[in-house]
Protein backbone atom coordinates (compact mmCIF):
# COMPACT_ATOMS: atom_id res chain seq x y z
CA UNK A 1 0.00 0.00 0.00
CA UNK A 2 2.28 2.73 -1.27
CA UNK A 3 -0.21 5.56 -0.72
CA UNK A 4 -0.80 4.67 2.90
CA UNK A 5 2.92 4.46 3.49
CA UNK A 6 3.47 7.83 1.89
CA UNK A 7 0.67 9.40 3.85
CA UNK A 8 1.72 8.04 7.22
CA UNK A 9 5.33 8.81 6.35
CA UNK A 10 4.39 12.45 5.89
CA UNK A 11 2.47 12.41 9.11
CA UNK A 12 5.33 11.07 11.17
CA UNK A 13 7.63 13.61 9.51
CA UNK A 14 5.12 16.29 10.36
CA UNK A 15 4.89 15.30 14.00
CA UNK A 16 8.67 14.98 14.11
CA UNK A 17 9.06 18.58 12.93
CA UNK A 18 6.67 19.90 15.56
CA UNK A 19 7.28 17.76 18.61
CA UNK A 20 6.31 20.41 21.16
CA UNK A 21 3.18 21.43 19.39
CA UNK A 22 1.81 17.92 19.37
CA UNK A 23 3.30 16.55 22.57
CA UNK A 24 2.78 19.39 25.00
CA UNK A 25 -0.69 20.56 24.17
CA UNK A 26 -2.87 17.62 23.57
CA UNK A 27 -1.38 14.14 23.63
CA UNK A 28 -1.80 12.19 26.87
CA UNK A 29 1.50 11.68 28.67
CA UNK A 30 1.87 7.96 28.00
CA UNK A 31 1.01 8.31 24.34
CA UNK A 32 3.39 11.26 23.91
CA UNK A 33 6.22 9.37 25.56
CA UNK A 34 5.63 6.47 23.23
CA UNK A 35 5.62 8.72 20.18
CA UNK A 36 9.36 8.55 19.56
CA UNK A 37 9.83 4.81 19.57
CA UNK A 38 6.53 3.67 18.07
CA UNK A 39 5.50 3.25 14.46
CA UNK A 40 2.55 5.34 13.20
CA UNK A 41 0.38 2.24 13.38
CA UNK A 42 1.27 1.63 17.03
CA UNK A 43 0.70 5.29 17.81
CA UNK A 44 -2.76 5.16 16.26
CA UNK A 45 -3.45 1.91 18.15
CA UNK A 46 -2.61 3.65 21.43
CA UNK A 47 -4.83 6.60 20.52
CA UNK A 48 -7.74 4.33 19.64
CA UNK A 49 -7.29 2.40 22.88
CA UNK A 50 -7.47 5.71 24.75
CA UNK A 51 -10.52 6.69 22.70
CA UNK A 52 -12.26 3.45 23.70
CA UNK A 53 -11.82 4.60 27.27
CA UNK A 54 -13.41 7.95 26.37
CA UNK A 55 -10.35 10.18 25.61
CA UNK A 56 -11.79 12.68 23.15
CA UNK A 57 -8.49 14.28 22.12
CA UNK A 58 -6.89 10.94 21.31
CA UNK A 59 -10.04 10.03 19.39
CA UNK A 60 -9.97 13.16 17.24
CA UNK A 61 -6.29 12.61 16.55
CA UNK A 62 -6.73 9.03 15.47
CA UNK A 63 -9.70 9.95 13.25
CA UNK A 64 -7.80 12.82 11.63
CA UNK A 65 -4.88 10.45 11.10
CA UNK A 66 -7.25 7.90 9.58
CA UNK A 67 -8.50 10.09 6.71
CA UNK A 68 -5.41 9.51 4.55
CA UNK A 69 -5.49 5.77 5.25
CA UNK A 70 -9.17 5.56 4.33
CA UNK A 71 -8.56 7.44 1.08
CA UNK A 72 -5.72 5.06 0.24
CA UNK A 73 -7.87 2.00 0.97
CA UNK A 74 -10.77 3.40 -1.10
CA UNK A 75 -8.43 4.22 -3.99
CA UNK A 76 -7.10 0.65 -3.90
CA UNK A 77 -10.69 -0.60 -4.31
CA UNK A 78 -11.05 1.59 -7.40
CA UNK A 79 -13.16 4.44 -6.03
CA UNK A 80 -12.97 7.52 -8.26
CA UNK A 81 -11.26 10.64 -6.95
CA UNK A 82 -14.58 12.54 -6.78
CA UNK A 83 -16.15 10.00 -4.46
CA UNK A 84 -13.26 9.43 -2.04
CA UNK A 85 -14.66 11.95 0.42
CA UNK A 86 -18.00 10.14 0.59
CA UNK A 87 -16.17 6.93 1.49
CA UNK A 88 -14.12 8.81 4.10
CA UNK A 89 -17.28 10.10 5.76
CA UNK A 90 -19.06 6.75 5.66
CA UNK A 91 -16.00 5.02 7.08
CA UNK A 92 -15.56 7.54 9.90
CA UNK A 93 -19.18 7.04 10.90
CA UNK A 94 -18.76 3.24 10.82
CA UNK A 95 -15.55 3.49 12.85
CA UNK A 96 -17.46 5.50 15.44
CA UNK A 97 -20.23 2.90 15.58
CA UNK A 98 -17.97 -0.17 15.86
CA UNK A 99 -15.03 1.29 17.78
CA UNK A 100 -15.59 -1.32 20.51
CA UNK A 101 -14.54 -4.07 18.07
CA UNK A 102 -10.98 -2.79 17.87
CA UNK A 103 -8.49 -4.92 19.80
CA UNK A 104 -5.51 -2.73 20.83
CA UNK A 105 -3.15 -5.70 20.71
CA UNK A 106 -3.67 -5.87 16.95
CA UNK A 107 -2.94 -3.49 14.07
CA UNK A 108 -5.13 -0.40 13.94
CA UNK A 109 -4.32 0.15 10.27
CA UNK A 110 -5.49 -3.36 9.33
CA UNK A 111 -8.72 -2.86 11.28
CA UNK A 112 -9.38 0.53 9.69
CA UNK A 113 -8.44 -0.59 6.18
CA UNK A 114 -10.85 -3.52 6.39
CA UNK A 115 -13.73 -1.18 7.28
CA UNK A 116 -12.69 1.39 4.65
CA UNK A 117 -12.45 -1.28 1.94
CA UNK A 118 -15.92 -2.53 2.78
CA UNK A 119 -17.39 0.97 2.69
CA UNK A 120 -15.57 1.59 -0.62
CA UNK A 121 -17.11 -1.57 -2.10
CA UNK A 122 -20.54 -0.50 -0.81
CA UNK A 123 -20.08 2.89 -2.47
CA UNK A 124 -19.03 1.28 -5.77
CA UNK A 125 -22.01 -1.08 -5.65
CA UNK A 126 -24.59 1.59 -4.93
CA UNK A 127 -23.06 3.78 -7.64
CA UNK A 128 -23.22 0.84 -10.03
CA UNK A 129 -26.86 0.27 -9.19
CA UNK A 130 -27.65 3.94 -9.66
CA UNK A 131 -25.82 4.08 -12.99
CA UNK A 132 -27.66 1.06 -14.31
CA UNK A 133 -30.98 2.73 -13.51
CA UNK A 134 -30.08 6.07 -15.02
CA UNK A 135 -30.19 6.73 -18.78
CA UNK A 136 -27.17 8.37 -20.30
CA UNK A 137 -28.69 10.45 -23.10
CA UNK A 138 -28.02 14.15 -22.99
CA UNK A 139 -30.86 14.96 -25.38
CA UNK A 140 -33.43 12.66 -23.84
CA UNK A 141 -34.65 15.29 -21.45
CA UNK A 142 -35.16 17.85 -24.21
CA UNK A 143 -36.99 15.42 -26.42
CA UNK A 144 -39.07 13.95 -23.67
CA UNK A 145 -42.53 15.54 -23.76
CA UNK A 146 -44.00 15.62 -20.33
CA UNK A 147 -47.62 15.90 -19.37
CA UNK A 148 -47.61 19.61 -18.70
CA UNK A 149 -46.05 20.36 -22.05
CA UNK A 150 -48.66 18.31 -23.87
CA UNK A 151 -51.65 20.08 -22.34
CA UNK A 152 -49.95 23.45 -22.77
CA UNK A 153 -49.38 22.68 -26.45
CA UNK A 154 -53.01 21.76 -26.97
CA UNK A 155 -54.12 24.90 -25.20
CA UNK A 156 -51.94 27.22 -27.26
CA UNK A 157 -53.08 25.47 -30.42
CA UNK A 158 -56.70 26.13 -29.46
CA UNK A 159 -55.92 29.74 -28.73
CA UNK A 160 -54.27 30.16 -32.14
CA UNK A 161 -57.33 28.68 -33.82
CA UNK A 162 -59.62 31.09 -32.05
CA UNK A 163 -57.36 33.97 -33.05
CA UNK A 164 -57.37 32.88 -36.70
CA UNK A 165 -61.16 32.64 -36.61
CA UNK A 166 -61.41 36.09 -35.06
CA UNK A 167 -59.13 37.56 -37.71
CA UNK A 168 -61.21 35.95 -40.45
CA UNK A 169 -64.30 37.69 -39.09
CA UNK A 170 -62.69 41.17 -39.25
CA UNK A 171 -63.74 43.63 -42.03
CA UNK A 172 -61.60 43.04 -45.17
CA UNK A 173 -59.43 46.16 -44.74
CA UNK A 174 -58.55 45.36 -41.16
CA UNK A 175 -58.02 41.67 -41.93
CA UNK A 176 -55.56 42.46 -44.69
CA UNK A 177 -53.65 44.85 -42.43
CA UNK A 178 -53.31 42.23 -39.67
CA UNK A 179 -52.38 39.43 -42.06
CA UNK A 180 -49.76 41.34 -43.95
CA UNK A 181 -48.27 43.54 -41.24
CA UNK A 182 -48.79 41.35 -38.18
CA UNK A 183 -48.61 37.72 -39.30
CA UNK A 184 -46.37 37.90 -42.39
CA UNK A 185 -44.30 40.69 -40.89
CA UNK A 186 -44.25 42.77 -44.05
CA UNK A 187 -43.26 46.41 -43.93
CA UNK A 188 -45.78 49.20 -44.41
CA UNK A 189 -44.33 50.00 -47.85
CA UNK A 190 -44.55 46.41 -49.09
CA UNK A 191 -48.10 46.05 -47.83
CA UNK A 192 -49.15 49.33 -49.40
CA UNK A 193 -47.77 48.16 -52.74
CA UNK A 194 -49.42 44.74 -52.41
CA UNK A 195 -52.88 45.93 -51.37
CA UNK A 196 -52.98 49.26 -53.19
CA UNK A 197 -53.86 51.13 -49.98
CA UNK A 198 -51.85 54.00 -48.58
CA UNK A 199 -49.77 53.52 -45.51
CA UNK A 200 -51.90 55.82 -43.36
CA UNK A 201 -55.01 53.76 -44.04
CA UNK A 202 -53.10 50.59 -43.27
CA UNK A 203 -51.97 51.97 -39.94
CA UNK A 204 -55.51 52.94 -39.02
CA UNK A 205 -56.83 49.55 -40.10
CA UNK A 206 -54.20 47.68 -38.11
CA UNK A 207 -54.90 49.82 -35.09
CA UNK A 208 -58.64 49.18 -35.31
CA UNK A 209 -58.14 45.46 -35.95
CA UNK A 210 -55.89 45.06 -32.92
CA UNK A 211 -58.34 47.02 -30.81
CA UNK A 212 -61.22 44.79 -31.93
CA UNK A 213 -59.26 41.60 -31.30
CA UNK A 214 -58.05 42.84 -27.91
CA UNK A 215 -61.60 43.64 -26.87
CA UNK A 216 -62.81 40.29 -28.06
CA UNK A 217 -60.18 38.18 -26.25
CA UNK A 218 -60.03 40.26 -23.11
CA UNK A 219 -63.79 40.12 -22.85
CA UNK A 220 -63.53 36.32 -23.06
CA UNK A 221 -60.93 35.61 -20.49
CA UNK B 1 -10.46 16.92 -4.46
CA UNK B 2 -10.14 16.57 -0.73
CA UNK B 3 -12.63 18.20 1.54
CA UNK B 4 -10.77 18.54 4.84
CA UNK B 5 -13.25 20.98 6.35
CA UNK B 6 -16.23 18.64 6.20
CA UNK B 7 -14.07 15.81 7.60
CA UNK B 8 -12.99 18.07 10.43
CA UNK B 9 -16.60 18.93 11.16
CA UNK B 10 -17.57 15.27 11.21
CA UNK B 11 -14.61 14.30 13.40
CA UNK B 12 -15.53 17.11 15.78
CA UNK B 13 -19.11 15.91 15.89
CA UNK B 14 -18.08 12.29 16.49
CA UNK B 15 -15.76 13.56 19.23
CA UNK B 16 -18.67 15.18 21.04
CA UNK B 17 -20.59 11.91 20.85
CA UNK B 18 -17.69 9.90 22.27
CA UNK B 19 -18.48 7.79 25.30
CA UNK B 20 -16.33 5.01 26.79
CA UNK B 21 -17.11 1.62 25.27
CA UNK B 22 -16.75 -1.91 26.57
CA UNK B 23 -14.28 -3.70 24.34
CA UNK B 24 -15.44 -6.81 22.51
CA UNK B 25 -14.15 -10.03 24.09
CA UNK B 26 -11.70 -12.04 21.95
CA UNK B 27 -13.35 -14.44 19.47
CA UNK B 28 -12.27 -17.62 21.30
CA UNK B 29 -13.89 -16.42 24.52
CA UNK B 30 -17.12 -15.55 22.76
CA UNK B 31 -17.04 -18.96 21.05
CA UNK B 32 -16.65 -20.57 24.46
CA UNK B 33 -19.71 -18.68 25.68
CA UNK B 34 -21.86 -20.02 22.87
CA UNK B 35 -20.49 -23.55 23.32
CA UNK B 36 -21.46 -23.33 26.98
CA UNK B 37 -25.10 -22.99 25.91
CA UNK B 38 -24.72 -25.99 23.58
CA UNK B 39 -23.09 -27.95 26.42
CA UNK B 40 -25.98 -27.07 28.73
CA UNK B 41 -28.47 -28.44 26.18
CA UNK B 42 -26.29 -31.56 25.80
CA UNK B 43 -26.28 -32.01 29.58
CA UNK B 44 -30.07 -31.86 29.70
CA UNK B 45 -30.37 -34.39 26.87
CA UNK B 46 -27.80 -36.68 28.53
CA UNK B 47 -29.72 -36.54 31.79
CA UNK B 48 -32.83 -37.59 29.93
CA UNK B 49 -31.38 -40.26 27.64
CA UNK B 50 -28.29 -41.32 29.57
CA UNK B 51 -24.81 -41.80 28.17
CA UNK B 52 -25.03 -45.57 27.65
CA UNK B 53 -27.02 -45.83 24.41
CA UNK B 54 -24.68 -43.42 22.66
CA UNK B 55 -21.52 -45.14 23.87
CA UNK B 56 -22.90 -48.57 23.01
CA UNK B 57 -23.78 -47.45 19.53
CA UNK B 58 -20.34 -45.88 19.06
CA UNK B 59 -18.63 -49.03 20.31
CA UNK B 60 -20.64 -51.06 17.82
CA UNK B 61 -20.07 -48.70 14.90
CA UNK B 62 -16.91 -46.62 15.34
CA UNK B 63 -17.68 -44.66 12.16
CA UNK B 64 -20.60 -43.03 13.93
CA UNK B 65 -18.28 -42.06 16.77
CA UNK B 66 -15.93 -40.43 14.28
CA UNK B 67 -18.82 -38.71 12.55
CA UNK B 68 -20.06 -37.37 15.88
CA UNK B 69 -16.56 -36.18 16.70
CA UNK B 70 -16.40 -34.48 13.30
CA UNK B 71 -19.71 -32.73 13.96
CA UNK B 72 -18.48 -31.46 17.33
CA UNK B 73 -15.21 -30.18 15.81
CA UNK B 74 -17.18 -28.53 12.99
CA UNK B 75 -19.48 -26.79 15.47
CA UNK B 76 -16.55 -25.44 17.50
CA UNK B 77 -14.44 -24.32 14.55
CA UNK B 78 -17.34 -22.83 12.57
CA UNK B 79 -18.48 -20.81 15.59
CA UNK B 80 -14.92 -19.63 16.17
CA UNK B 81 -14.59 -18.67 12.50
CA UNK B 82 -17.89 -16.75 12.67
CA UNK B 83 -16.72 -14.76 15.70
CA UNK B 84 -13.33 -14.10 14.10
CA UNK B 85 -15.02 -12.87 10.90
CA UNK B 86 -17.05 -10.52 13.07
CA UNK B 87 -13.93 -8.51 13.86
CA UNK B 88 -12.73 -6.11 11.11
CA UNK B 89 -9.21 -6.80 9.94
CA UNK B 90 -9.30 -10.56 10.56
CA UNK B 91 -8.58 -12.55 7.44
CA UNK B 92 -11.32 -14.21 5.42
CA UNK B 93 -9.18 -17.37 5.49
CA UNK B 94 -10.79 -18.05 8.88
CA UNK B 95 -13.69 -19.47 6.89
CA UNK B 96 -11.52 -22.51 6.04
CA UNK B 97 -11.12 -23.43 9.71
CA UNK B 98 -14.20 -25.72 9.89
CA UNK B 99 -13.19 -27.64 6.75
CA UNK B 100 -11.18 -30.50 8.39
CA UNK B 101 -13.92 -31.14 10.96
CA UNK B 102 -16.60 -31.02 8.27
CA UNK B 103 -14.62 -33.49 6.11
CA UNK B 104 -14.34 -35.89 9.05
CA UNK B 105 -18.06 -35.50 9.76
CA UNK B 106 -19.21 -36.08 6.18
CA UNK B 107 -16.53 -38.68 5.42
CA UNK B 108 -17.21 -40.83 8.50
CA UNK B 109 -20.98 -40.61 7.99
CA UNK B 110 -20.57 -41.63 4.36
CA UNK B 111 -18.28 -44.53 5.27
CA UNK B 112 -20.71 -45.69 7.95
CA UNK B 113 -23.51 -45.59 5.45
CA UNK B 114 -21.48 -47.57 2.93
CA UNK B 115 -20.50 -50.14 5.55
CA UNK B 116 -24.13 -50.65 6.57
CA UNK B 117 -25.10 -51.37 3.00
CA UNK B 118 -22.25 -53.84 2.57
CA UNK B 119 -23.28 -55.58 5.80
CA UNK B 120 -26.87 -55.67 4.63
CA UNK B 121 -25.83 -57.72 1.67
CA UNK B 122 -24.19 -60.27 3.98
CA UNK B 123 -26.55 -60.24 6.95
CA UNK B 124 -29.80 -58.39 6.35
CA UNK B 125 -32.09 -57.40 9.18
CA UNK B 126 -30.19 -54.79 11.19
CA UNK B 127 -32.23 -51.86 12.36
CA UNK B 128 -32.25 -49.07 9.86
CA UNK B 129 -33.92 -45.73 9.90
CA UNK B 130 -37.25 -45.58 8.15
CA UNK B 131 -38.42 -42.53 6.28
CA UNK B 132 -40.48 -41.55 9.30
CA UNK B 133 -37.51 -41.66 11.64
CA UNK B 134 -35.44 -39.71 9.13
CA UNK B 135 -38.07 -37.00 9.10
CA UNK B 136 -37.69 -36.85 12.88
CA UNK B 137 -33.96 -36.25 12.42
CA UNK B 138 -34.72 -33.42 9.99
CA UNK B 139 -37.11 -31.79 12.45
CA UNK B 140 -34.66 -32.29 15.33
CA UNK B 141 -31.70 -30.70 13.53
CA UNK B 142 -33.71 -27.77 12.21
CA UNK B 143 -35.55 -27.07 15.46
CA UNK B 144 -32.32 -27.03 17.47
CA UNK B 145 -30.51 -25.03 14.80
CA UNK B 146 -32.98 -22.16 14.93
CA UNK B 147 -32.35 -21.02 18.53
CA UNK B 148 -28.61 -21.71 18.24
CA UNK B 149 -28.42 -19.64 15.03
CA UNK B 150 -30.45 -16.84 16.59
CA UNK B 151 -28.12 -16.77 19.59
CA UNK B 152 -25.04 -16.61 17.34
CA UNK B 153 -26.56 -13.84 15.23
CA UNK B 154 -27.48 -11.82 18.32
CA UNK B 155 -23.93 -12.20 19.63
CA UNK B 156 -22.44 -11.31 16.24
CA UNK B 157 -24.58 -8.22 15.82
CA UNK B 158 -22.60 -6.64 18.63
CA UNK B 159 -19.51 -7.20 16.50
CA UNK B 160 -19.02 -5.91 12.96
CA UNK B 161 -19.10 -8.70 10.37
CA UNK B 162 -17.80 -7.04 7.22
CA UNK B 163 -18.53 -10.23 5.23
CA UNK B 164 -22.11 -10.84 6.37
CA UNK B 165 -22.98 -13.71 4.04
CA UNK B 166 -19.77 -15.65 4.71
CA UNK B 167 -20.25 -15.11 8.44
CA UNK B 168 -23.87 -16.26 8.17
CA UNK B 169 -22.74 -19.45 6.40
CA UNK B 170 -20.40 -20.09 9.36
CA UNK B 171 -23.32 -19.45 11.72
CA UNK B 172 -25.46 -21.97 9.84
CA UNK B 173 -22.68 -24.55 9.75
CA UNK B 174 -21.94 -24.12 13.46
CA UNK B 175 -25.55 -24.44 14.57
CA UNK B 176 -26.33 -27.33 12.20
CA UNK B 177 -23.21 -29.21 13.33
CA UNK B 178 -24.03 -28.54 16.98
CA UNK B 179 -27.59 -29.82 16.43
CA UNK B 180 -26.27 -32.93 14.68
CA UNK B 181 -23.91 -33.48 17.63
CA UNK B 182 -26.83 -33.18 20.04
CA UNK B 183 -28.80 -35.59 17.87
CA UNK B 184 -26.06 -38.18 18.46
CA UNK B 185 -27.14 -38.34 22.12
CA UNK B 186 -30.68 -39.41 21.34
CA UNK B 187 -30.17 -41.09 17.96
CA UNK B 188 -31.36 -44.65 18.21
CA UNK B 189 -30.38 -46.15 14.88
CA UNK B 190 -27.52 -46.79 12.55
CA UNK B 191 -26.41 -44.62 9.69
CA UNK B 192 -28.14 -45.34 6.40
CA UNK B 193 -28.46 -43.60 3.10
CA UNK B 194 -31.86 -42.10 3.97
CA UNK B 195 -30.58 -41.00 7.35
CA UNK B 196 -27.41 -39.46 5.98
CA UNK B 197 -29.42 -37.76 3.27
CA UNK B 198 -31.81 -36.17 5.74
CA UNK B 199 -28.88 -35.00 7.87
CA UNK B 200 -27.26 -33.48 4.81
CA UNK B 201 -30.57 -31.94 3.79
CA UNK B 202 -31.12 -30.48 7.27
CA UNK B 203 -27.61 -29.01 7.35
CA UNK B 204 -28.04 -27.60 3.84
CA UNK B 205 -31.38 -26.02 4.78
CA UNK B 206 -29.95 -24.46 7.95
CA UNK B 207 -26.88 -23.10 6.14
CA UNK B 208 -28.92 -21.80 3.19
CA UNK B 209 -31.53 -20.10 5.38
CA UNK B 210 -28.79 -18.50 7.43
CA UNK B 211 -26.95 -17.32 4.32
CA UNK B 212 -30.16 -15.83 2.93
CA UNK B 213 -31.53 -14.24 6.09
CA UNK B 214 -28.57 -14.05 8.42
CA UNK B 215 -26.56 -12.12 5.86
CA UNK B 216 -29.18 -9.40 5.88
CA UNK B 217 -29.48 -9.44 9.67
CA UNK B 218 -25.73 -9.18 10.09
CA UNK B 219 -25.07 -6.57 7.42
CA UNK B 220 -27.11 -4.01 9.35
CA UNK B 221 -24.70 -4.38 12.25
Amino acid sequence: MPQALTASGFMSLDSGLTPWASANQSVPADVAAANDSESPDQRRAAWMAAAQAGDRRAYEKVLADSVALIRAAARRQGVAQDHLDDVVQETLITVHRVRHTYDPTRSYDAWLSAIASRRAIDALRSRGRRDSREVHDDFALDRHPDVDDASAAVESEQRAQRLRAAIAELPPGQREAVEQLGLRERSLGETAELTGRNTGALKVNLHRALKALRERFHGES
Amino acid sequence: MSDPRSHEALIDQLGTELVPVRRLLPPWLRTAGWLLVVAAIAAVLLMHYGLDPMLRRWAGTPDLGWAGMGAVITAITAAWAAFALGVPGRRAAWAWLPLPGALLWVGASGLGCLRVHVRDLIAPGTQLATMHQSADCLVFIISFSVPLSVLLIVLLRRACPLRPVLTAVMVGLASAAASASLLEICHSYDAAATDLLTHALAVAIVVAVNAAMGGRLLSRA
